[in-house]
């Protein structure tokens, strides 16, 4: 380690540049410490013992709908305490890029999901109004929207049956606001009555998305899904009970392979990354040659020279790794709260860590490697001569 | 009499494509412990080429080269650079310190090859910055000190771990008048007073007389020996 002040001296011989380049290895590894922990997310649903909601939905594919009548069924399981049951309806706002998040929500919505602060009134009247529907604060500050008033949306699965129009109006009812922060997200939502739409929509009824169930006792959640499970067995409906987290994360999996697309994005940084640090190396070793030339005349061995260059390019590759990932964990809560609940990406696990320092090394090493053997193989006599 | 360096029917040729080019020519020297040896000749005659033979930066193609006892035309690189760092001191014409490093801490860079601890490198470091009157420099960095001066801490570097011998390559060439006969004052006292063993190959002549011995070196052979003051 007596050595490290001369590996310093050399990064510092450059400041200006050395910064730039352990800023873009920061933003690398940045980049790699937030899309790790959006992987991480999007890969682990959670595990089913100990949750008291679950959500059951066809075995194959999430847009494919169950059968109305599947709900009492689920409804008789023992240990089952309560079933509702919701449908995606897609539609817009005005314009395209005004997406919402519609669901065609069935009986006792709010009996099983209290975290929409949806009062018993409320409930009530959009029980009663058939073109109800009851809009998140959050969306309704958003567009301006309040109670009484009209909203029309443009479907974009679903036409009206009567007028085979995809537009929708529906009637506003009520304004909820979700009770704690953490379920802020469920702002975002507009709640129809499932009735309403089962019966005006063109393409049948009798159907729904997919049911939630509220489980008596959540010890024994994951014996209640294979039961839950077991009734449709065989038949064209095969069902697949899972935490809402991983029904959520369905969702997102649709738009593609999370995992692939991360590493997709990490491998296309990294291999510029190492593009413009290698680069960064060879140019540092060359300026350097009657240095390295020096050392060498004093007495040190090639393999000391080499280890020297080595250890300048792992050492400018770590600090600004750690650096980077350190960032990234410090904004992975603040990500996380900003979201309201969206996305709750984890903090960066042990492995992640292990993971991204293994990756620093590697990168580090395949950097420095053809400008310390460069400056290994250096003859004194040429260098010195300046050939 | 054998001495220290022991040069015997030295060639060094180079091959440079398909043509060989042989730089030295049959050369056996003695140099014998406590010398000052001027080594002048015109320019491409060989000197640098020879220097680095006897400081071991580079081998014969022929001949043997022993110093103090020890055949170092046969060692193999590791070895060699051992060898260099317990050995020999260098000195050359543009002074070859570390820019990014203090003084101070460029004295000590030949220390970092040895066992003395951080606090006994400084110090040694010091007392070599001292003796080239250099003691209250050593805090700063090459490009803050003028040509004498980071000669005198090259000067310093070059006899920290008290090598046999001290090789220097012109090493007033790029220096003023005044700048270059402190530089070989220096050299002098080291010579006289501290007994070490000093090669310098120059092209002035004034350099030379401070040495006790004087050789010419002429397309690759040594020409004519004569003993200085
Ligand atoms: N590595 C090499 N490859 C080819 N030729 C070389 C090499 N090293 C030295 N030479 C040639 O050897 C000859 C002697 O070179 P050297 O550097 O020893 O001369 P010198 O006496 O030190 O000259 P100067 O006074 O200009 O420093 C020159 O012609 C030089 O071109
Ligand atoms: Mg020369």
């Amino acid at each position: 380690m007596k050595y490290l002040h001369l590996v310093w001296a050399a990064l510092m011989r450059r400041k200006s540049r050395t910064v730039l380049t352990i800023l873009s290895v920061l933003a690398a590894f940045l980049l790699y410490g937030l899309l790790d922990a959006v992987r991480v997310a999007f890969n682990s649903g959670g595990t089913i013992a100990g949750v008291d909601r679950v959500v059951v939905s066809s075995k194959y594919s999430i847009i494919q709908s169950l059968p109305e009548s599947l709900v009492a069924r689920v409804a008789a399981t023992p240990g089952v305490r309560k079933v509702t049951w919701a449908n995606w309806f897609g539609g817009y706002y005005q314009q395209p890029r005004n997406q919402l998040i519609n669901f065609a929500i069935g009986a006792d919505y709010f009996d099983v999901y209290p975290d929409y602060g949806v009062t018993p009134a409320m409930a009530d009247a959009l029980a009663r109004t058939r073109t109800g529907v009851l809009v998140g604060k959050t969306l309704a500050d958003r567009f301006g929207w309040k109670v009484g008033d009209k909203l029309p949306v443009m479907g974009s699965i679903f036409p009206d049956k009567a007028t085979g129009e995809t537009t929708w109006i529906f009637d506003i009812v009520g304004i909820y606001e979700a009770p704690d922060a953490a379920s802020r997200a469920l702002e975002q939502q507009v709640l129809l009555n499932w009735k309403y739409f089962d019966e005006a929509n063109a393409y049948g009824s009798g159907q729904v998305g997919w049911l939630v169930v509220q489980v008596s006792d959540p010890q024994r959640s994951a014996a209640v899904a294979a039961a839950i499970d077991a009734l449709s067995a065989n038949s064209d409906h095969e069902t697949k009970t899972q935490t809402e987290q991983e029904f959520n994360l369905s969702f997102a999996r649709q738009m593609g392979d999370i995992g692939l697309i991360v590493t997709a994005i990490i491998g296309a940084v990294f291999f510029t990354l190492m593009l413009l640090t290698g680069n960064t190396m060879a140019q540092a070793v060359r300026e350097r040659i009657p240095e390295l030339a020096t050392l060498k005349t004093l007495g040190f061995t090639d393999r000391s020279v080499l280890a020297l260059v080595f250890l300048e390019s792992l050492l400018l590759i770590l600090i600004g790794g750690v650096l980077g990932m350190a960032l990234a964990a410090a904004l992975l809560p603040v990500v996380s709260a900003a979201s309201g609940g969206m996305l709750l990406l984890p903090p960066i696990s042990a492995a992640s860590w292990a993971i991204g320092i293994a990756l620093m090394i590697a990168i580090g090493a395949i950097v420095g490697v053809l400008p310390a053997l460069r400056a290994m193989r250096l003859r004194i006599v040429d260098a010195l001569a300046g050939r | 009499m054998s001495g220290l360096v022991e040069i015997r029917d030295v060639s060094k040729r180079y091959v440079r494509g398909r043509q060989t080019v042989e730089v030295l020519h049959h050369i056996s020297l003695d140099i014998q412990q406590g010398d000052f040896l001027a080594l002048m000749g015109p320019s491409g005659s060989g000197k640098t080429t020879l220097l680095n033979l006897i400081g071991g930066l580079d081998a014969p193609t022929s001949g043997s080269i022993t110093v103090g006892g020890q055949r170092i035309d046969t060692l193999g690189g590791n070895a060699l650079a051992k060898w260099r760092a317990a050995h020999v001191g260098f000195i050359f014409q543009f002074y070859n310190l570390l820019p990014m490093l203090t003084a101070q801490k460029n004295v000590e860079v030949p220390l970092l090859l040895t066992k003395l601890s951080a606090a006994q490198r400084r110090q040694n470091a010091k007392i070599a910055l001292q003796l080239v009157d250099l003691a209250d420099r050593g805090t700063h960095k090459p490009s803050e000190l003028s040509g004498g001066q980071q000669q005198r801490v090259a000067i310093a570097r070059a006899i920290i771990s008290d090598p046999t011998l001290l090789v220097c390559d012109e090493p007033t060439g790029d220096l003023d008048r005044q700048s270059a006969e402190e530089v070989l004052m220096l050299l002098q006292l080291l010579n006289r007073e501290h007994g070490k063993t000093i090669i310098m190959v120059t092209h002035d002549p004034r350099a030379a007389s401070h040495a006790t011995h004087t050789l010419h070196l002429e397309k690759g052979t040594l020409a004519e020996a004569s003993v200085a003051a």
